[in-house]
Order: C-alpha cells, then sequence, then structure tokens
C-alpha cells in the first residue's frame, strides 16, 4: 500500500470524526478532516472539534472505512415502504383471546 | 380558535426589533463577549502584588511563552496542511494565555499591564532564553524546538505548581495540562519525521544539531534563584527529569546523541535571561511592536 507522499501531490488521507458529548449519549458525526494515520487524526479532531469542552469522547475512523448509501438512489433505498400498509401491525385486528401479545 | 394575526408590521416590527435588541444587549450587560472571556482567561491569584524577585522571575517565564507564541503563529496559513495550522495555532494560543498571566502577574510589581510588558520593552528589556527566539526553519526545526521547550515546560510547570507563591503555582497548574498536550504533538512528530522518508529523518537530524546547543540555558542556575531559594524550582533540578523523557523520545526514533551533538562545538552560552540576545530576537520584536507603537493606545 502506498503512503502519504508517495504519489505526487497526494494529501493526507480523509477521516470522518465523531464525538460524544456527554455520558449516556451515542457519537454524533460532527465533520472530517486530513491526517497522516490514525493516531494524528484523533489529535487533529482534538484541536479542530473538541476545543471548547464539546465531548467526552472522539471516534475517528477513515472516511474510505464507511460504505455510504447513494445519494441518487434515495428513492430506492427509503421510499420502498410507501403504499405498503400491511407493514404496520397496527393495520391488524387484535385477537380477544390472547390478552398479553 | 385564535384568529391568525396580522404580520407585525411598521411600529410593531420596529418594536419587536427594539426588543430583540435589548434582551440581545441585555446577556453581557455593557461588556462585550471577548472582554469576559478575557477576564477570565487570565491564572493566578487576584490582587496579588509580586514581589521585584518574583516579578523577575515571571517575566522570564512569561518572555519565553511570548516569544515562542509568536513564532508559532508565523505557521498559520504556512503549515503542510490546515490540520497543522491548527495544531500550531492552538499550541500558540495556549503559550500566549501562559504569557497573559504570567505578564500580568509580573507587571503588578511595577503597576504596568501584560501589553505594557509585552509592547513597550526594547529587545534589551526581554528575559526570554535563546531557545523561543530561534527562527522556525523547516517544519522538524520547529517540532524540535517545540519538543525542548514543552519536556522543559512541563519538568518546570509540575514542580512550580507547587510554589508557595500562590500565583505563580496557580498559573502554573493551568499550564502544566496545557503543556502536556504541546508534548505530545512534538513527540508524535518526531517519531514520524525520524521513522519517515530518508529526506523527513535527515531534516529532522539536522534541526536537532542546530537546536540541541540551547538546551542548556534552560538549566542554569543565577543569583535570581538563590535568592527565590524555596519559591521557585532551581533550573538546574529540572535537568534530571528532562533528561529521561528527551532520551526515551530520541531512543524511541532511533536517534542517539552522537547523530547530532558531535556535530557542533558545544552548547551555546545564551544570555537571554540578563538581556543577551540572539540576532532573531530583535526582527521578531520589531514585526509583534509595530502596530501597539506606531498607534499608542489603540485597542483592537
Amino acid at each position: 500500500m502506498a503512503s502519504p507522499g508517495d504519489i505526487a501531490g497526494e494529501g493526507w488521507p480523509l477521516y470522518e470524526v465523531f464525538v460524544r458529548a456527554n455520558r449516556g449519549l451515542s457519537h454524533v458525526h460532527v465533520g472530517s478532516l486530513h491526517a497522516p494515520d490514525d493516531d494524528m487524526a484523533l489529535r487533529n479532531a482534538r484541536d479542530l472539534y473538541t476545543r471548547r469542552n464539546e465531548g467526552v469522547s472522539v471516534w475517528v475512523v477513515r472516511s474510505s472505512a464507511i460504505t455510504t448509501s447513494d445519494p441518487d438512489q434515495k428513492g430506492a433505498f427509503f421510499e420502498s415502504p410507501a403504499g405498503k400498509n400491511y407493514r404496520h401491525a397496527k393495520y391488524y385486528e387484535k385477537s380477544a383471546e390472547v390478552p398479553h401479545l | 380558535m385564535n384568529a391568525p394575526q396580522p404580520p407585525a408590521t411598521g411600529r410593531d416590527a420596529a418594536a419587536v426589533n427594539a426588543a430583540y435588541e435589548a434582551e440581545a444587549a441585555e446577556a453581557h450587560g455593557d461588556v462585550t463577549v471577548d472582554e469576559l472571556d478575557l477576564a477570565a482567561e487570565l491564572s493566578g491569584v487576584p490582587s496579588a502584588r509580586a514581589t521585584d524577585d518574583v516579578a523577575e522571575y515571571a517575566l522570564r517565564l512569561g518572555d519565553d511563552a511570548l516569544i515562542l507564541s509568536q513564532r508559532l503563529g508565523w505557521w498559520i496559513s504556512r503549515a503542510p496542511e490546515l490540520e497543522e495550522d491548527m495544531a500550531l495555532g492552538n499550541i500558540a494560543l495556549d503559550l500566549l494565555g501562559h504569557a497573559r498571566s504570567l505578564l500580568h502577574y509580573a507587571g503588578t510589581a511595577s503597576d504596568r499591564s501584560e501589553d505594557d510588558l509585552a509592547y513597550w520593552r526594547d529587545e534589551h528589556e526581554f528575559r526570554c532564553a535563546w531557545l523561543f527566539q530561534q527562527p522556525n526553519g523547516d517544519f522538524a526545526h520547529t517540532i524540535v524546538r517545540g519538543l525542548i521547550a514543552a519536556i522543559w515546560m512541563q519538568e518546570l510547570h509540575t514542580a512550580l505548581s507547587t510554589s508557595t507563591d500562590a500565583s505563580l503555582a496557580a498559573i502554573a497548574a493551568k499550564s502544566v495540562k496545557e503543556v502536556a498536550y504541546h508534548r505530545d504533538h512534538a513527540v508524535q512528530w518526531t517519531l514520524r519525521l525520524a521513522g519517515g522518508t530518508d529526506e523527513s529523518r535527515e531534516r529532522l537530524l539536522v534541526a536537532l544539531t542546530d537546536t540541541w546547543v540551547y538546551i542548556d540555558e534552560l538549566f542554569r542556575d543565577d543569583e535570581l534563584h538563590e535568592r527565590l531559594e524555596g519559591i521557585v524550582p532551581r533550573p538546574s533540578s529540572l535537568r534530571a527529569g528532562f533528561d529521561e523523557v528527551w532520551d526515551a523520545v530520541l531512543a524511541e526514533a532511533e536517534i542517539t546523541p552522537a547523530d547530532f551533538v558531535d556535530k557542533k562545538i558545544g552548547a551555546s552560552s545564551g544570555g537571554g535571561r540578563f538581556g543577551n540576545h540572539s540576532t532573531h530576537l530583535g526582527p521578531l520584536l520589531a514585526e509583534m511592536q509595530v502596530l501597539a507603537r506606531r498607534h499608542p493606545g489603540a485597542s483592537w
């Protein structure tokens, strides 16, 4: 695998940053940054995103390690339940003989 | 059900705006947010007055932090990557905060403000060691200078945080956490430059050769420390702790002192503590002080 700098004009790889604001909350995506490696990405994230007491924990992950849905395929991906009311259980009559369903 | 309200027009809209502005102004009274934050940033004991000797000592440390901060500010927009701009800029801001607290305290002995001390002293009145005034050089030079400074400052502020002088102790206790992060930043980059390409390692060794000569001055005792015995640590007493960290970092980077120490004649004699400076300080001060001196009393 090529390291940053091996190819002329190539920059550092992109990372995505997730910050947990408080105990009990989940990590939330706050932005992205470039860093030469994982350890430096964490430090850069601290400098860029947590300088004002924003968080108690930070995750960084290489953007290339994330597989995303295609924004252009939003319709096919997220709207398929439309017109399929039978997927929602509330349309079924509850059976009187099964009280604890 | 309520009837729909007509849109606010004319006088109504003006009243709404006025009420909004009044509320916005109310939040901080007559004081701006900047002033609120700046006052809170000064650490130390309010209304404490330094003795002449303590003021001289605080001046030395304050000048170290101020001059290094000014040097690091140069990197903003020039670092290898945007993220490194931010990292070096953040370190510069931390150091500026240390300088403000220390110079504020130093100024209490002579009724001068931190701005008076930063902008209205001439070169021979500054007390910073030579390490801090060295030019930025390439990135490796900046990292090596930062590494030496941060290891030394962490040893110093750790010792100073138990000082019997409450103001010095409070300033040191706040600074030591920030300096620990500066040290980590410098260590991480030292290891990466050492273990990166042939060129990055060679440049790191050149930077070590050029910079190690300024280490000794930081650990030199003088009469001021004798007079402040029991209040501040003797510089020489910090050397063992510094060497332990310094040697460990070099060992992890697989560098031996022979790789750089033997290439120069010996340590610099320094003299910064007594106002004798390298040729690099003058131009730095000229740039730092020009605005304040060209427009006396200006605020920004």
